[in-house]
């Protein structure tokens, strides 16, 4: 298996970073590329840019981000946050981005996961889920659909999703720890790889998330000081986690 | 020095041209065989599957360009899908013809997860780079590995890594350099 992964979360709207917590209650934190930049140096293995907003409007704007972020960094990044078609994807792979993920519109439209993954490959189509009690919900976590969040995660597989990233409504913003019993269960559901969301609050909690899935989420744990991610990296080497070595 | 990266609607083109670029070279997206030709380093990058890939280089002719650059000795490298590319055959897609610059074939992995999606040493020279693949070289030309999986291929004057030289950090932009010191 490759090296555990470390992947801090930006959530951007209108070309700006900003940060949530319980996914209300927002408040801007500062310029993407500058905190992307800072996170590359301090050893983040991918970045994931979530456009909260997703507006009309701002999808010009998150495009440019997009090709300033490719420029400037020379990790891997995945773009996510309103993409509803196949032409929205590839505008955003060919300025630069590495994936994009997809959410509430593969909820309601699963076929768009066949779709991205037959033109994209499926290692550019990662499927965001978000998961309260089992249940995916939908809108930002906002609405609960009735489905099951295992037998989705099997569904987006088998429609060609290359990764699963799980976010847990009941832990994210907590940092009380990840939700390790439905990351599991996802985990052993699928053959993809699984990345870890929602709760981190010490190298202790995303070290045992890297037991469970492939790559961990990071987003309050060190949205303030990305210099905390060369510390994170630190106490998790100590723990035992393989990161590899970013000089 | 000049690099030119193939464009052909299958690829990151614009993050392998800042790598070159934040190299210091100059380094630009072409759909042109003359400027494969011409370039002192060719780069066939690719992500996405091999037969709609292999349907835009012949589309434009730069299937032939490849071919005859490196029959010629010009520096030429492959990254990713553009290492399975290089070889005799994929069996992606039901079975897609390569350009047959390396001998082997592009066959689908079997590792626990896949696609299999991550930083991981190559031996034998230890650096970590990113990977994201779902089908690996089978070649007597391996020169590198991962985990027992096809790293790197080299025959002649091209050179085709798995891995995203332009995705890999420093050691990333290390290896990228050596390619250009070699060129």
């Amino acid at each position: 298996m490759p090296l555990p992964r470390l992947i801090p979360c930006l959530d951007v709207a209108g070309g700006r970073v900003v940060k949530g917590v319980r996914f209300v209650g927002l408040a801007e934190v500062g310029d993407p590329v500058e905190l992307a930049a800072a996170y590359s140096d301090a050893g983040a293995d991918e970045l994931v840019f979530l456009d909260i907003e997703a507006t009309l409007e701002g999808r010009g704007l998150l495009r440019e981000l997009v090709a300033r972020v490719a420029d400037r960094l020379a990790i891997p990044f995945t773009v996510g946050g309103g993409v509803r078609d196949v032409r929205d994807a590839q505008a955003l792979l060919e300025a630069g981005a590495d994936k994009i993920s997809v959410n509430s519109a593969a909820l309601a439209r699963p076929e768009l996961v066949n779709e991205l993954a037959a033109r994209l490959g499926a290692q550019a189509v990662v499927v965001a889920i978000d998961a309260a009690a089992g249940e995916v919900y939908t809108r930002a976590g906002t609405q609960p659909t009735g489905r099951d969040v295992v037998a989705w995660a099997r569904e987006a597989e088998q429609r060609g999703a290359g990764e699963i990233l799980l976010t847990s409504i009941d832990t994210d913003g907590t940092r009380e720890g990840y939700d390790l019993n439905v990351t599991r269960a996802v985990a052993d559901a699928v053959s993809v790889p699984v990345i870890a969301s929602g709760g981190a609050g010490s190298a202790r909690h995303v070290a045992d998330a890297l037991e469970v899935a492939q790559a961990a989420l990071l987003a309050s744990i060190v949205h303030e000081n990305p210099a905390r991610l060369t510390e994170l990296r630190a106490e998790l080497r100590e723990l035992g986690v393989p990161l590899r070595n970013a000089a | 020095m000049n690099v030119a990266v193939c464009e052909y609607g299958a690829g990151n083109v614009r993050s392998v041209v800042a790598a070159f670029e934040r190299l210091g070279v100059s380094a630009r997206a072409t759909t042109s065989p003359e400027d494969i030709a011409a370039a002192d380093l060719a780069v066939l990058p690719g992500v996405g599957s091999a037969g709609s890939a292999m349907d835009g280089l012949r589309a434009s002719g730069l299937d032939t360009a490849l071919r005859e650059r490196v029959a010629a000795g010009g520096a030429t490298l492959g990254i990713c899908l553009g290492l399975q590319l290089a070889l005799d055959e994929s069996e992606e897609d039901g079975g897609v013809p390569g350009l047959g610059i390396l001998p082997g074939r592009a066959v689908r992995l079997r590792t626990e997860r896949i696609p299999r999606i991550g930083w991981a040493e190559v031996e034998p020279e230890g650096e970590a780079y990113y990977f994201a693949h779902s089908y690996a070289a089978e070649t007597p030309t391996a020169v590198s590995r991962t985990e027992g999986i096809v790293a790197a291929a080299e025959s002649g004057s091209f050179l085709g890594v798995q891995f995203h030289p332009e995705k890999s950090g420093a050691a990333g932009a290390r290896f990228l350099a050596r390619c250009l010191s070699r060129a």
